[in-house]
């Protein structure tokens, strides 16, 4: 069952039937812009970005994004940069996993953004969404669609937070500017 | 011009003898069906597939691969043939993927007689279809043209025949594919098998694999350790030394059989042998509750060597990962202790009664029981590592275990080198006990200097000058030892540069031995004539890779792998000598000429920076343990230990005696 989540939206991150979630997958997925006109060479690409800050007591950590692949502990990897998007078919195109059971015990939120980092608006994107799966069993637990959105360069789509024993997500869907995480800071510690 | 095609574009085709030129990611195999005015297929034999290759007109390849030429004369076809369609499929059954969307897309390219590209279509969209209609070929007025289909089909090539309306579509499908089956086992150059593709496979695939294949035996549940049958190699390269097995016959009824023949050993759970419930009772105890089990060779790789290198290198990577999430958590619960403690004190109500004394406590508290957490954690993980390597340090084959695992008692000269060597182990200070070996690739790309120097080390500080370069001498015979044992007779020639034979007591069993190429050169005279024998011997080599001109190198030239030993350092040593040193360190390794240097850096002071660049070329290894290695993930310091023979043991002496019979045996390779 895939909750389609709507801004400010909580969910936990717990197995139906009980048992907390070990691994989640954030995806990220666009297609790429349709050629278009006579010269077919000369499409406007479009590279979104997924990136993850990790937060200790409000103060960022660590990050994971495409020139930082994996968290200095392991737990937090990207798949690697993709500059084009994918055809439509609604796979991820980029995805950062994480292993909530071995997040270091001092880090206790993880914001996932995504950037374009060549600079168009999600007007401009078509069939991008970001969802959150279960990585163990491949569930879908969230899905959030980023196209048709605003005049806007970035979007803070959500938040994994320790709450209790276990974690939590809360989808945010900020709108911001920006080309990569960095200039998203001013943005994200608000939403800490 | 090239034409782009997408999916149900036409072009016209000005040629009627044509190739058509299939890429994709994986093996497919390619088909052919010629249908008629209404686009029907009359029968089975209006199908070219690998089990019935050429049709009037059209020939198609007998075997599955990546790239694919079909030849096509639309002038040969029967006069009733208004369509061909060219059809691709995988492989299914030879443990390839099951579905065309696990690889890159596949390209069909239309070329004309001279190789030029007519039209290009690229088959994207495709997910869980096992089989797809590419293009089609059409007579339209007289004139040929080309289709874009790219229709893809999830029930597979049975199902694909079905929908082009032949009868028995799955007996149609099955001969093609059956035929593909036996063309791989033919082929020479089928690539190794992947056991996590063959464990990909159904369930079904491994009962029914099991049955008919004599040469497996069935699989002891309690199978020693992979390390001590080290004879005995791995899966892929046992399945060139056996004979092709021709396919076992399909019983009658049953489903056929379309598996490579020669890759039933395979899916036998080998690489995982020390898993089962009757593994080794105490790795089981050992790992922390509710965590699998660790396994030897549970990484992906092609041999169990190249597995159990892998998993090393994670263990190693796993360990620094799980040592920084422990130390970042500590500073950071440090740093926050720090500041509330600054809070307290700035704070002026903290000055009045208990109020500061509370604060602080509180304060502490979070900080012990955020440590105390981060203790767990490591504790848990730190658990789970030292039972992988429980399990994983005996099944070590003799180039990877350590001098004192029993697998050296049951050494013998292999047949071919390893993928990698032990130079000692690694543990970083959280738990000195958990030893990961430190394995580096061959042919070693960087030269290995052992440092008999003091360095700033505190234990090699302790120890008097003269006792530490016996140490680094001896550490550096271990090493030398263990790359000449590891290495078939006679393909690693050793050269030991000795100018005041300051090094023979330790070089003295590898000299005894006969395993040297000669003995240690002494004297200046030695020392050159060995570096200009060698810098030539580069050179050579050299200018053949980069000419591609192997076979013009002089008759005499031998090959084989080398590894130079240079003890003490500039001794013996002119400026010519060092040139020559530094360019064998530079340009070696990239053929074969490997560098073991045993030095003291102080000794080449007089040389200056000059010398810099070689130093920092070499890997720095230490007689006694040390920690300055760093991990290429996070950067600990982690701390090195050289290898050691067990007191008393006559480990070298074994190995040694082992390999000069093997050269006796092998011929003059030992020259």
């Amino acid at each position: 069952m895939t909750v389609n989540m709507t801004k400010g939206q909580a969910i936990n991150l717990e197995k139906q039937g009980g048992g907390s979630l070990t691994s989640v997958r954030m995806g990220l997925g666009w297609q790429a812009a349709p050629r278009r006109g006579l010269f077919g060479s000369r499409t406007r690409e479009i590279d979104l970005d997924a990136s993850a800050v990790l937060f200790a007591d409000k103060q960022p950590v660590d990050v994971v994004f495409f020139r930082h692949l994996v968290s200095d502990d392991g737990s937090v990897r990207h798949t690697g940069d993709n500059l084009v998007g994918g055809v439509g078919q609604g796979g991820d195109d980029e995805a950062i996993l994480v292993d909530l059971q071995r997040v270091p015990v001092h880090i206790d939120a993880i914001v996932f953004t995504v950037n374009s980092f060549t600079g168009q608006t999600f007007q401009e994107v078509q069939n991008a969404f970001c969802r959150i799966v279960d990585e163990t069993n491949g569930q879908e637990l969230a899905r959030y669609t980023l196209d048709g959105g605003g005049n806007y360069t970035a979007q803070i789509m959500a938040k994994v937070h320790r709450a209790g024993s276990g974690w939590q997500m809360t989808a945010l869907g900020n709108a911001a500017n920006g080309r990569t995480f960095q200039d998203l800071m001013p943005a994200i510690f608000p939403v800490l | 011009m090239t034409a782009e095609l997408v999916r149900g574009q036409n072009h016209p085709l000005p040629h009627t003898c044509l190739e058509i030129r299939v890429s994709a990611g994986h093996p497919v195999l390619a088909a052919a069906a010629l249908g008629d005015e209404e686009g029907r297929v009359a029968g089975p034999e209006a199908v070219a597939h690998p089990g019935s290759a050429a049709l009037p007109g059209v020939e198609v390849p007998r075997q599955a691969a990546t790239a694919h030429r079909l030849a096509v004369d639309l002038e040969a076809v029967r006069d009733t043939v208004h369509r061909v369609s060219v059809l691709l499929a995988l492989p299914l059954g030879t443990g390839g993927p099951t579905r065309f969307g696990a690889s890159a897309a596949p390209v069909v390219t239309v070329t004309g007689p001279d190789g030029t590209a007519v039209a290009d279509y690229t088959i994207t969209g495709l997910d869980r279809e096992s089989a797809l209609v590419a293009l089609e070929l059409y007579r339209r007025q007289g004139a040929w043209k080309v289709r874009a289909v790219g229709q893809g089909y999830e029930g597979g090539l049975a199902a694909l025949l079905a929908d082009q309306g032949l009868d028995r579509p799955a007996e149609l499908a099955g001969s093609a594919l059956d035929a593909v089956a036996q063309g791989l086992a033919r082929s020479v150059a089928a690539p190794p098998s992947r056991v996590p593709d063959a464990d990909r496979l159904p369930d079904g695939e491994h009962a029914h694999q099991a049955a008919p294949g004599p040469a497996q035996p069935p699989v002891p549940p309690a199978t020693p350790p992979r390390a001590q049958t080290p004879a005995q190699p791995p899966v892929p390269a046992q399945a060139p030394a056996q004979p092709p097995v021709p396919p076992a016959p399909p019983a009658a009824g049953g489903p056929i059989d379309y598996t490579h023949p020669s890759r039933r050993p395979a899916p036998a759970p080998a690489p995982r042998p020390a898993g089962g419930p009757q593994g080794p009772g105490q790795e089981a105890a050992s790992a922390p509750e509710g965590f699998p089990a660790p396994v030897a060779g549970d990484a992906a790789g092609w041999s169990m060597d190249e597995r159990l290198y892998n998993q090393v290198w994670g263990m190693f990577e796993d360990l620094a990962r799980a040592t920084a999430a422990y130390r970042s958590a500590c500073r950071f619960a440090e740093n926050r202790l720090d500041q509330e403690l600054d809070r307290v004190l700035s704070d002026p109500r903290s000055r009045i009664g208990g109020a500061g004394d509370a604060a602080r406590a509180a304060a502490k508290a979070k900080h012990d029981e955020l440590t105390a957490r981060a203790q767990e954690v490591l504790d848990r993980d730190l658990a789970q590592l030292a039972a992988e390597s429980e399990v994983v340090e005996p099944a070590l084959p003799a180039a990877y275990a350590r001098w004192d695992s029993p697998v050296w008692q049951a050494y013998r000269v292999p047949m071919e080198p390893p993928m990698a060597v032990r130079l000692g182990d690694l543990h970083l200070p959280e738990r000195t006990d958990l030893r990961i070996p430190f394995l580096a690739r061959l042919p070693l790309a960087r030269g290995l200097w052992v440092d008999s120097g003091r360095g700033q080390s505190a234990a090699a500080g302790l120890l008097d000058e003269a006792e530490l370069r016996r140490l680094a001498l001896d550490s550096a015979v271990a090493h030398v030892a263990r790359l000449l044992a590891v290495h078939p007779a006679g393909s690693f020639r050793v050269r030991v540069i000795d100018a005041a034979g300051a090094g023979a007591a330790a070089f003295a069993p590898l000299v005894g031995a006969g395993v040297l190429a000669g003995p240690p050169a002494a004297g200046a005279a030695g020392v050159s004539a060995v570096l200009t024998q060698l810098t030539e011997r580069v050179d050579l080599l050299q200018m053949a890779a980069r000419a591609g001109a192997d076979e013009d190198l002089p008759p005499g030239l031998d090959t084989a792998e080398e590894l130079l030993v240079v003890h003490d350092f500039p001794h013996g040593f002119d400026d010519r000598a060092v040139n020559q040193l530094r360019y064998l360190a530079d340009e070696g390794p990239a053929v074969g000429t490997q560098l073991l240097m045993v030095a003291d850096r102080a000794d080449a002071a007089a040389y200056g920076p000059v010398l810099d660049p070689l130093w920092r070329s070499l890997m720095r290894l230490t007689p006694v343990p040390d920690d300055h290695l760093a991990d290429p993930w996070v950067g600990h310091a982690w701390t090195y230990e050289p290898p050691s023979f067990p007191a008393g043991s006559a480990v070298l002496r074994q190995v040694l005696g082992q390999l000069t019979d093997a050269r006796g045996q092998w011929g003059p390779g030992s020259r």
